[in-house]
């Protein structure tokens, strides 16, 4: 066909792949799939303008374009940066992106609280699967981390500043869904912080979403907070016919109560289709949703443990570790050490032993 | 003598007026470009000329301006950048503040070069007297018909007008300027696209330095071949450096860029040397983000070459054994200064100044501001030391914009060159807090076949 568009060549940690121009490296990689995909904190598909900030998904661009060889001199944020015909990317391939994003992990978690034990988002949390798979194992970082309070916004969402990472998600999210942006950030750099000006309540249909797009515990559902673990919840997709959205969501669910309602998510974790508040905060009675079935969870999250595909599980039976050999005797401790005296009988001994006893 | 293109009339009095600036051959320029030069000739001069960016990059002005997108039926549009917010850099101010007209005419020539009919002057929050100046500048040049509607008869229409920062150094970098001139929060836009694609109200836009700016004048007036003549290789022309710190005659001048450092420091003309007789311990020779020097390599390069006041010239070496020319704020450290304090007052500025967008900057910034106030304060580790390289290096290069390179450069150079006045902090903890390290090493001169290993 003549009208037929040009697709791009591009070729990530050295897999090809054809894009439609104008798509950025990261929906590339994310074409591929699999473990080539570089993470990203910042970047949601679905918000305009968003990405860029976080820098967990920069890569090395290795090779410019066809016409222009020369590689990008400084490693580029995956998500904002478009292919070029003939790119050549490396991610998983490349020692110096790791390096980068093993320290971009760790600038994150520099003044994140690390409350995981007490946090709602534990379990399905960006930053706790970033910090699983890139991040080192302890902090260098000897200084008072930076905290704020804990601030109510609204009757339904609770803004708890100090594990907010400045994705700029939820900002973008109020912006774009609701019709009266009353949050952005105030303050800047370390100090800034995430603000509806004079803590003024963010009263809208589709505020609750702030919630789903935000990528750690900064900002939690007030009418689940502390009532249950999420890995202890059965996710279901349900529907309901709602006049405000699609009415397609994921209860978590423990018998018959309905403890959460959220978006349904894809593998990215980023939600399908927008839901407004009032099938998240206000529908927790089971009849008033129509269940079609359990939902797949498909991240390597806490909520998925014990669902992963071809996990393999430590043989703990010394029968089946040994495959059939008999144990063996290396070595007698008597021989090598000259702490024990062998031919000390203790029961030839008069009254209790003694160091004298072991004297030669 | 060198020869003075920008500020030669700069100590008439009263040239700050329209009247005294006319008389002394102001707006000559202009009117050379309105009797006879098309938009695309004054490009072409700029180009002949070889005008790089005076902010700090050093870009090709011509060049730059070549890029600027021209899409019909939308608004260009050219911002002059004054948030001149660098430690150490205050060359601009010095140039709005007596020659206000110069600045006011090269905006009006490289306006008409690009085509813009609105021009908007950044300035900086701190400096609150200036746009008062600019504006009764702007005020007498309307009346005179070199702004407005129809000038000089030409047809050809320009607004300027002032705009004051809140004092933010981010708002330096150009698209956080954007941003903010706009009205919104001045965070770095992410590039693509740039500015010169979409820029200020998503238009083509060009932002320059407003010393660039002011350069436009002289080179129309003496053409651009004959202002490339000055100076070496690429870096042509005249520049302006503004020296502060331990040297007897602290200022801005304007020199050719043809001299060596070590003319620069010591010659009369300029600097007048070390105040009270100290000797020179170590200088940051162009504003507070580009790598300090020991003195041994300011004055010679690696090689054992002097020097040179060029863009190339402290360039030499790399950064492993160079500097920047950057925006011309010349910082001179004596024997009596401690590099240790010098590094933690530049952290505590960049943190300070962060805008908070990307993780790097704004997590890297407070943690080596930490890290090297308990190495000051005698309360540091040896592994201390590395951990700041490791941070540096670990935001260098991952930043949205610059300022992360720049917060990240002073430090890696301190440690590089002055590592061992780190080290004598960390293990005299208390010795630290009385005295300085003093010169030590730092201006022996350095032997020539180590100093080029030591780059490789």
């Amino acid at each position: 066909m003549a009208d037929e568009k040009k697709l791009f060549k591009v070729k990530i940690d050295n897999i090809s792949v054809e894009v439609e121009p104008g798509t950025t490296i990261l929906n590339a990689a994310r074409q591929i799939g699999g473990d080539i995909v570089p993470p990203a904190m910042c970047y949601y598909s679905k918000l305009q303008g968003s990405g860029g900030k976080c820098r967990t998904c920069l890569v090395k661009v290795t090779k410019g374009s066809e016409a222009d060889p020369r590689p990008m001199p400084k490693l580029v944020a995956s998500c904002r940066t478009t292919v070029m015909d003939g790119m050549e990317v490396a991610n998983i391939t490349s020692p110096e992106v790791q390096d980068a994003r093993k320290g971009v992990v760790e600038f994150l978690l520099l003044n994140h609280p690390l409350d995981c034990p007490v946090c709602d988002q534990a379990g399905e949390c960006d930053l706790q699967n970033l910090g699983y798979e890139h991040g080192a194992d302890g902090t260098r970082y000897e200084f008072k981390r930076r905290t704020f309070d804990q601030i109510d916004i609204g009757d339904n969402i609770k803004l708890h500043m100090t594990r907010c990472i400045l994705c700029y998600r939820c900002v973008f999210t109020a912006d774009q869904l609701t019709n009266r942006r009353e949050h952005g950030i105030l303050g800047r750099g370390e100090h800034a912080e995430i603000s509806t000006y004079i803590h003024k309540a963010l009263d809208n249909d589709f505020i609750g979403n702030v919630i789903d797009v935000c990528p750690v515990g900064a900002l939690t559902d007030r009418t689940f907070r502390f009532k249950n673990r999420v890995w202890f919840l059965k996710p279901v997709d349900a529907h309901r016919n709602c006049d405000k959205c699609c009415g397609k969501t994921v209860l978590w669910m423990r018998g018959d109560e309905i403890f959460r309602v959220t978006a349904r998510k894809d593998k990215y974790g980023e939600v399908e289709e927008f839901i407004c508040d009032t099938c998240r905060f206000d529908t927790k009675e089971a009849s008033a949703w129509t269940i079609e079935g359990p939902r797949k969870i498909d991240r390597h999250s806490v909520i998925s443990q014990g669902h992963y595909v071809g996990t393999v599980k430590p043989k703990e039976i010394l029968t089946d570790v040994l495959d059939g050999r008999q144990p063996r005797l290396l070595m007698d401790i008597h021989s090598v050490s000259e702490v024990n005296r062998p031919e000390i009988d203790l029961s030839k001994i008069d009254g209790p032993a003694h160091s004298d006893d072991f004297r030669k | 003598m060198a020869r003075k293109l920008l500020l030669d009339k700069a100590h008439i009095e009263n040239i700050r007026y329209y009247d005294v600036y006319r008389a002394n051959g102001g707006y000559a320029a202009a009117e050379k470009v309105f009797k006879g030069m098309s938009p695309e000739q004054v490009v072409e001069e700029v180009k002949k000329s070889g005008l790089r960016g005076r902010g700090g990059a050093g870009f090709p002005t011509g060049l730059k301006w070549s890029f600027l997108a021209k899409p019909e039926g939308v608004p260009r549009y050219l911002v002059c950048n004054a948030d001149e917010s660098e430690p150490g850099t205050f060359k601009d101010r010095y140039l709005m503040e007596f020659l206000p007209h110069l600045l006011i005419e090269g905006l009006l020539i490289s306006s008409f070069a690009l085509g813009a009919h609105r021009t908007y002057i950044y300035i900086r929050g701190e400096y609150a007297w200036i746009p008062d100046i600019l504006e009764e500048a702007i005020e007498e040049a309307k009346r005179n018909n070199w702004l407005g509607k129809n000038i000089q008869g030409t047809g050809y229409d320009l607004e300027i007008y002032v705009q004051r920062g809140a004092g933010a150094y981010i708002c330096g970098e150009e698209t956080a300027l954007i941003e903010s001139l706009e009205g919104k929060r001045g965070n770095p836009r992410i590039k693509p696209p740039f500015p010169a694609v979409k820029g200020l109200w998503e238009s083509p836009t060009v932002v320059n330095n407003v010393e660039t700016l002011a350069a436009v004048v002289p080179i129309i007036n003496i053409g651009g071949e004959e202002y490339a003549k000055i100076g070496i290789g690429k870096s042509t022309g005249t520049k302006l450096i503004s020296a502060c710190g331990n040297i007897n005659k602290p200022g801005v001048y304007e020199i050719g860029m043809d001299i060596s450092v070590e003319e620069f420091i010591y010659s009369d003309e300029y600097c007048g040397g070390i105040a009270n007789g100290k000797r020179l311990k170590a200088c940051i020779p162009g504003g507070s983000s580009v790598p300090i020097l020991p003195a041994n390599l300011l004055l010679k390069t690696a090689k054992g070459e002097p020097r040179m006041m060029t863009y190339e010239g402290l360039n030499d070496g790399g950064f492993v054994t160079g500097s920047m020319l950057g925006s011309g704020g010349f910082i001179v450290l004596d024997e009596d200064q401690c590099v240790v304090r010098n590094t933690l007052t530049l952290a505590r500025f960049y943190h300070h100044e962060s805008c908070g967008q990307c993780s790097p900057c704004r997590e890297g910034t407070g943690w080596m501001k930490r890290v090297l106030n308990n190495i000051e304060n005698g309360k540091g580790k040896m592994s201390d030391i590395d951990l700041l390289w490791d941070i540096q290096r670990k935001i260098e290069g991952n930043t949205i914009c610059p300022l992360g390179d720049a917060a990240a450069w002073p430090i890696a150079a301190a440690i590089r060159h002055f590592r061992d006045e780190f080290e004598w902090h960390v293990l005299n903890p208390e010795e630290c807090l009385k005295r300085n390290y003093g010169l030590a090493h730092y201006a022996d001169p350095l032997p020539v076949p180590a100093a080029v290993a030591a780059a490789v």
